[in-house]
């Protein structure tokens, strides 16, 4: 079926056929659940309060004006909200790198940043390195060397390695694994990984 | 997370003042930490105070007397890859990047490595009852617990976590000194006064007060710390905590050391500075016999636990390593 073939339609889909409270569930969060738990915490602490404010953020060159709340993780914020779903959710502990991002061009753990403290920032996802239909040298280091099994770390390591050839944290091997450990593949996919990247970086990416 | 109200300093002087008037405000710096507890519901702060846009990042030279000021802002990456550091102060460079991940460094600031809490996973899971750290008369979960990664020396009845940071074990090596700024003005914290030993009040980490905020770190002028070293022992080549840590500086002339600064990480509840093991250095020649007889010093008063006593003799080995190592450096 053509709808299959583009993930954009293929998400929406799936959200009609589960039915109502599915699309809910998948929808952005923070409007339908905020006054509950606003209401909850107020009755258990006087003084906190859910907070919504505005952020600005360019994302992948495009301009996002919203109003978050605070309690949002840039994470959370690209995934649920804006539904870049490129960034994974590994452990939501700053742990696994899954969910690298870089931000005014530097790579971070998405999950454990709240997106309100980057209000008037630059962030590129995975979603934002191709340009066009042209794939980033990195994505296509990834895909000549094998350079992944299952692809839940992909995004993470991709993004991370965007960021560590610039950074020049690429001598060698020794230095790619090092500088890399951040990521974590469960597939093993780390010598393809090493490989993918020591031929981006000699490529000049 | 609980909800929480959320403001962003202009000044320091707004910081500290929001959080003057807040006991349960805390400042937010890179969040690497305290987002982490806060998903964990260890840390329930009512209100968050963004410092990130305050001007406190720099890294430059003092002066007078030939120190380097490092911003509390300052982003670990950038202070780790600075070259005032990486030539004066090569092992704080080391410690910074034995740390965590260049994600995780790319965020994490000086002012919140400062103030990281315990890793001990009875104070970060909330599922556990027992916590004087995090509820003080609870109890300590891991003394009779799984207490693999918990502290030899300086502990106490009530807790025996230990302290996390690489970064902080090179600064009490370096006899740093915390500048920071209260709604009281602002004042100095030595190294060694900043963080505390558990004692009877494990739920206090540091003698920071709620007001102050970190603006700097200051590293005075060592010639000799060109000469240094950090050592990290850990179940990973990377991307681990220390099981043992060690950060060594010595001054070593003709064959003989004239100075020597040496602390270690993982095995106390604040980075340990061995000052034993410095007196048994100091005047001694240079070779493995004093750096053995040195550590033994050190460690003489170390206590294990079921878990945890192979850091006795590892730190040993670990001080022996990383003072060859430094030895042997130009």
């Amino acid at each position: 079926m053509l709808i299959f073939g583009n993930p954009e339609t293929r998400r929406k889909f799936l959200k009609q056929v589960a039915g109502t409270s599915a699309a809910l569930a998948l929808g952005p969060r923070i409007g339908l659940f905020a006054q509950t738990r606003a209401t909850a915490s107020s009755a258990a602490s006087s003084t906190a309060t859910a907070t919504t404010l505005p952020l600005k953020l360019k994302i992948n060159g495009r301009d996002v004006a919203l109003n978050v709340d605070t309690r949002t993780t840039l994470l959370d914020l690209l995934r649920e909200t804006l539904q870049l779903t490129g960034s994974k959710k590994g452990c939501d502990h700053g742990q696994c790198g899954a969910c690298t991002v870089l931000v005014n061009g530097r790579r971070i753990n998405s999950c454990l940043s709240l997106a309100v403290t980057h209000d008037g920032e630059e962030v590129t996802t995975i979603e934002g390195l191709a340009n066009g239909e042209q794939l980033h040298p990195v994505q296509t280091a990834f895909v000549e060397h094998d350079g992944f099994q299952c692809g839940y770390c992909t995004p993470g390591q991709i993004c991370s390695a965007v960021a560590c050839i610039k950074e020049g944290h690429v001598k060698n091997d020794d230095e790619i694994r090092e500088w890399m450990s951040g990521n974590l593949c469960r597939c093993g996919a780390y010598p393809n990984i090493v490989d993918a990247i020591k031929e981006a970086a000699a490529k000049g990416a | 997370m609980n909800p929480f109200s959320y403001t962003r300093a202009a000044d320091a002087q707004q910081a500290t003042n929001a959080a003057g008037s807040n006991a349960s405000a805390k400042f937010l710096a890179g969040g690497t930490n305290l987002i982490d507890l806060m998903k964990m519901g260890v840390e329930r702060p009512t209100q968050l105070v963004d410092v990130n846009r305050l001007p406190l990042a720099q890294i430059e030279e003092m002066p007078s007397g030939g120190g380097v000021r490092i911003g509390g802002l300052a982003r670990n990456s950038d202070v780790a890859e600075h070259p005032l550091i990486v030539q004066r102060y090569p092992v704080l460079s080391e410690a910074l990047l034995a740390g965590a991940s260049p994600q995780l460094r790319n965020l994490a600031t000086t002012g919140g490595n400062l103030l990281q809490r315990t890793r001990c996973y009875y104070f970060y899971d909330p599922a556990f009852p027992q916590c004087n750290k995090r509820q003080p008369g609870s109890g300590c979960g891991a003394i009779n617990g799984f207490n693999r990664i918990h502290a030899i020396l300086g502990q106490s009845e009530q807790c025996i976590a230990t302290n996390p940071s690489d970064m902080n074990v090179a600064l009490a090596a370096l006899d740093a000194v915390v500048q920071v700024q209260g709604t009281n003005g602002a004042r100095s914290i030595p190294f060694a006064d900043f963080h505390r030993l558990p004692g009877s009040t494990p739920n206090v980490d540091t003698n920071l007060r709620a007001d102050e905020l970190i603006t700097a770190v200051d590293l005075p002028a060592i010639p000799f710390a060109t000469r240094s070293h950090y050592l990290k022992v850990r179940d990973r080549a990377s991307y681990a905590f220390a099981l043992v840590s060690v950060a060594a500086v010595l001054d070593v002339q003709d064959g003989r050391i004239s100075a020597a600064r040496i602390a270690l990480g993982g095995v106390a509840h604040k980075p340990w500075r061995a000052q034993k093991a410095e007196a048994a250095l100091v005047g001694q020649v240079a070779d493995e016999k004093t750096f053995r007889a040195a550590a033994d010093a050190e460690l003489a008063a170390a206590k294990g636990y079921k878990h945890n006593s192979f850091k006795i003799e590892l730190a040993k080995r670990a001080i022996v390593r990383a003072l060859s190592t430094v030895a042997t450096m130009a």
